[in-house]
């Protein structure tokens, strides 16, 4: 099963995120991971959480505009070159990538890089081919 | 089909006799039972013999809004109280409302030029009419409801709201056509998808009569392609009678307004001449059977235009184009004159965009158009936004000539209107 990431529009309205992640804590949602990108005007959260499908119907019963997306999760070493010696990977193989965040998992030993890249499939091929540990769905889940 | 099919397809001389007999007739009552009327003749030097000709219209004084409020509530009334049997009331959102009165005669006249319209959208009697406009002083719905019944279509009163009971009235009673405002046919479509249903298969519509409120061209067709039904466009005002004074045949291209009953005049808002036919001005109109309450000249406030040329349907009353603005609801950015109308068309065409929107005033060189995104399209990619915002931006530039500023917006962010919509937000102080 591939990672699922929860993607949330966000308008530009003081509050906005902090009722989405509300959303999130009455649910009793724990968040693995979280990035915003955003413009003057508007942004969308990306969510990380164990359990997608509830997240997901949590925030469309409050009227959040939600996608969900399949990323590849990768675990990287903890320590200087770490990320860049993955998208060295990525580049290698002409694969694009979309975006990239990283969260470094409880022990502190590994980090954890989320990525999406234009082709799912190809970009964890390349990066299996490469030896770089992908994670699955349960395993960050779990993280 | 016709109704009164002699008097919708006179010759056009023929038609010009009957307007001017008419038009002395309501001159000549104008004057002897209104002071408001006697008034103004005299300040202008002129009496009812003075009207020879359809073109000595121009004579006459305009009655505009404001003149209605100020005789607010009998000042205006040409006939015995006692004959009077309906008040209705336009609503003002600021001062004093306007009073309608109906004779007895003047709501069957009404009820006949529905009737009139109704037929000429193809309508049987087997049909069934779900009225979803708002009864009460409110003339969209009462005028509607005696037209139909004239006709013997089977009328539900439903009025607007309760938009579940709709549905399942609409069901239950195998309603095939509708009469309501454009954002409640929007927000209806709305509840429709929310609630797994597919007009088609669930529903037996046919047509639906769109008014009340302007909207573009843009909004008929998607109503139309969502629901699967011909949607006619609907032109009245409470002033005229309520419903009923323009309507759209089955060639759906522009309203005939029924000549027999009213004179039609275009004019300058700004100089108050007429414009050339085909031109686009603001409606004046004079009724020609109106026993309550003639009203001479009247000030619609509508922008519309003359569609030039014969229709192919038969009938002879000329025909009007959808309205393409109010005279109140033009704005004025960077010294350009905007119509809601010309942003409601454009964003109509953007894919991507939900039906609702919302225009900011926040200086006279600056203003935002918020629109809502549909759910379908977000995939979460920010670019696809990116761009959504950048097309709709540079098709307005390029319709209304300002650079707008375009706020996307999340679904079901703007408040949805059950009667009128609210468009504009002006926070510019005079």
């Amino acid at each position: 099963m591939e990672v699922k990431q929860i993607s949330v529009f966000l308008e530009n309205k003081k509050g906005r995120l902090w009722e989405a992640l509300d959303v999130m804590a009455k649910a009793q949602i724990n968040i693995r991971a979280l990035s915003i990108a955003d413009t003057s005007e508007f942004g969308i959260l990306r969510l990380i959480v164990p359990n997608p499908e509830k997240a997901k119907k949590a925030l469309a019963k409050s009227n959040f505009t939600v996608r969900e997306n399949d990323v590849i999760a990768v675990g990287v070493p903890d320590k200087p070159g770490g990320l860049a010696g993955i998208l060295k990977i990525l580049t290698d193989a002409d694969i694009n990538v979309e975006y990239v965040y990283a969260f470094v998992e409880k022990s502190g030993k590994k980090a954890v890089v989320v990525l999406r890249t234009d082709s799912i499939s190809k970009g964890k091929t390349a990066l299996k081919k490469a030896g770089v540990p992908v994670l699955s769905a349960e395993e960050v889940y779990s993280l | 089909m016709f109704w009164q099919k002699e008097i919708e397809t006179i010759g056009r001389k023929a038609l010009e006799e009957l307007q001017l007999k008419r038009l002395k007739q309501t001159v000549q009552r104008a004057y002897k039972n209104i002071p408001f009327y006697s008034d103004k003749f005299s300040k202008l030097n002129i009496k009812p013999k003075d009207i020879n000709s359809l073109k000595d219209i121009k004579k006459l004084p305009f009655t505009t809004r404001e003149n209605l409020r100020e005789n607010y509530p009998f000042g205006l009334l040409a006939v015995e109280r006692e004959q009077v049997v309906r008040l209705h009331t336009s609503s003002g959102t600021t001062g004093k409302p306007k009073a309608i009165f109906f004779t007895k005669k003047d709501i069957n006249q009404a009820a006949e030029l529905i009737a009139r319209c109704l037929i000429m959208t193809g309508i049987k009697k087997d049909d069934v009419l779900q009225n979803m406009m708002t009864y009460g002083l409110f003339t969209g719905a009462l005028i509607m409801h005696y037209g139909a019944e004239k006709v013997g279509v089977l009328v539900i009163p439903a009025g607007p709201g309760h938009t579940k009971r709709q549905l399942a009235l609409m069901q239950d009673f195998k309603t095939t056509t509708l009469h309501l405002t454009p954002s409640y046919a929007l927000y209806l479509a709305d509840v429709m998808s929310n609630e797994g249903l597919d007009p088609k298969r669930d529903f037996f519509l046919r047509r639906a009569y769109l008014g009340a409120e302007p909207y573009s061209e843009e909004t008929r067709k998607k109503i139309e392609k969502f629901f699967s039904i011909d949607v006619f466009n609907s032109y009245g005002l409470s002033e005229m009678n309520g419903p009923g004074v323009a309507f759209e045949c089955m060639e759906k291209n522009g309203m005939h307004l029924w000549e027999d009953n009213f004179i039609i005049e275009i004019i300058n808002p700004e100089t108050g001449k007429e414009v050339a036919e085909g031109e686009k001005g603001e409606l004046v109109l004079t009724t020609l059977c109106r026993e309550a309450m003639p009203i001479l000249r009247y000030r619609t406030r509508d922008i519309t235009m003359i569609i030039p040329g014969k229709c192919k349907c038969g009938r002879t009353h000329r025909r009007i184009s959808r309205i393409i603005g109010r005279t109140d609801d033009m704005f004025i950015v960077r010294g350009v004159n905007i119509f809601p109308q010309q942003i409601e068309q454009v964003l109509m065409g953007v894919k991507g965009v939900a039906q609702n929107y919302q225009i900011i005033l926040e200086s006279y060189d600056q203003m935002t158009v918020r629109v809502e995104i549909s759910r379908d399209l977000f995939d979460g990619r920010i670019e696809h936004l990116m761009n959504l915002q950048n097309e709709i931006t540079e098709k307005l530039r390029s319709e209304i000539l300002v650079k707008p500023k375009v706020e996307l917006l999340e679904p079901g962010t703007l408040p949805v209107s059950e009667g009128k919509a609210t468009r504009v937000i002006d926070k510019r102080t005079l």
